[in-house]
């Protein structure tokens, strides 16, 4: 019963970073700044909230209230979503955009391959598949810190700014909660301090490579993963949850 | 009455008429959607697999291999969803790729091939429109999840590359 409750908590946390990012991402479409990189972002948009829907499938299963992945989606409140809070600061402008994704696809990438191993055959099968998008995902957000660091003057003092205001939500994802301790020791989710030390040296080389500095100030944000999040999740479930809750039936 | 093994023979040959949504040239059998076909206690069961997770096809794809299977009074049936293990490029048929190539997409190349096509390391994807080699990748994303734009050097002419996954 307990490691079931833990299960569904950690499966809802992968299903609700996925669900925001892939909705914060998708406020993009129409306004990136190039054609090509408006359909990046939005390709990754569609990618992670397709891995959202897997999760959230997942977790109404665990729920044993025979919730639907909609139903996760649409019919829960800001406290029940256990989303980190880097998945829903708002999109700033681009350099902000690649910064976040940056952080996250960082930790995406490791944390999904420590996945594709777990003993919990559903999580495995969703981490196995998700691993192969988010390579194209690191790639991408990393060659753009790149660019813009070690770009003209205005983009490196952007890209710059942007690594600065963001870094302070990078660090939640590597602080577990009390009710993973048992499906660590089942081997059915990652010990996530494990990760940092690798994140931190990857996301070193890149900074480094794109000429810019990581924040001295190691204050992290948290509070996502117990339900504590920022005033702006509210914003964004009341654009996402408006119609299915004003109009229940509605469908296609 | 038809053995099952025929019956199953049967089912993969209507499936080979159900065209990708997307890509309308190529069959869900090619594109290795359709994972398995098999008999379960009197009932035939359809495993399918998406590629990309957010593929909008996906859905697509089930109702027409459902219509399909309707249409050719194929009961008791049960199309099932199954992502392990995860779908991969390398699941494309012979016939698949030269279809794709046919119909302007460049297809899959091998895994390190891709990943220096798409770093922009070397050019070596070959143009689906005149054969030259000298391509130059636009965006590692595309027009669907599956795709990279890229564009040919020699002549200029923009084309999709489905990449590796």
């Amino acid at each position: 019963m307990e490691a079931n409750k833990a299960l569904y908590e950690a499966v809802t946390h992968l299903g609700d970073n996925t669900l925001i990012l892939g909705h914060r991402l998708g406020e993009w479409c129409g306004h990136g700044p190039v054609l090509e990189q408006d359909i990046a972002m939005t390709n990754i948009a569609l990618d992670l909230i397709g891995q959202a829907r897997m999760y959230l499938d997942y977790a109404g299963k665990l729920s044993g209230q025979e919730k639907s992945e909609d139903d996760m989606a649409y019919h829960r409140d800001v406290l029940d979503f256990k989303n980190a809070l880097l998945a829903e600061i708002p999109n700033g402008d681009f350099a902000d955009s690649i910064a976040r994704q940056f952080f996250f696809d960082q930790w995406h990438y490791l944390f999904l391959e420590q996945l594709s191993t777990s003993a919990d055959e559903t999580l495995n099968a969703i981490a196995q598949k998700s691993l192969k998008e988010v390579t194209y995902h690191k790639r991408w957000s990393s060659e753009w810190v790149v660019r813009l660091g070690d770009g003209t003057a205005e983009s490196k003092e952007r890209m710059q700014n942007a690594i600065d205001d963001v870094w302070m939500y990078s660090g939640e994802l590597f602080i577990p909660v009390a009710s993973d301790a048992i499906l660590v020791e089942a081997g059915i989710f990652p010990d996530v301090r494990s990760l940092k030390s690798a994140f931190d040296k990857e996301v070193k080389a890149i900074i480094e490579e794109a000429t810019l500095t990581l924040p001295e100030d190691d204050f992290m944000q948290t509070g996502g993963r117990t339900g504590s999040h920022t005033e702006y999740l509210g914003y964004i479930l009341a654009e996402m949850q408006f119609l299915p809750r004003a109009y229940p039936d509605a469908t296609w | 009455m038809v053995s099952t093994e025929e019956h199953i023979a049967e089912i993969w040959e209507l499936l080979s008429g159900v065209e990708d949504p997307e890509i309308p040239v190529i069959s869900v059998v090619d594109l290795g959607i359709v994972r398995d076909v098999r008999e379960e206690q009197g009932k035939i069961v359809v495993d399918i697999t998406p590629t990309y997770s957010g593929c909008p096809a996906t859905q697509v794809i089930e109702e027409s291999v459902i219509e399909a299977l309707t249409a050719a009074g194929v009961s008791p049936f049960e199309v099932r969803t199954v992502l392990s293990p995860p779908w991969s490029t390398t699941m494309l048929s012979a016939e698949g790729r030269r279809k794709l190539t046919e119909y302007g997409i460049a297809p899959p190349a091998d895994e390190s091939t891709d990943k220096m096509a798409l770093m922009g390391e070397e050019r070596q994807l070959k143009c689906p429109n005149c054969g030259s080699t000298d391509t130059l990748m636009v965006s590692q994303f595309g027009s669907t999840p599956c795709k990279a734009h890229f564009k040919c050097k020699e002549c200029l002419e923009p084309f999709d590359y489905f990449k590796c996954l």
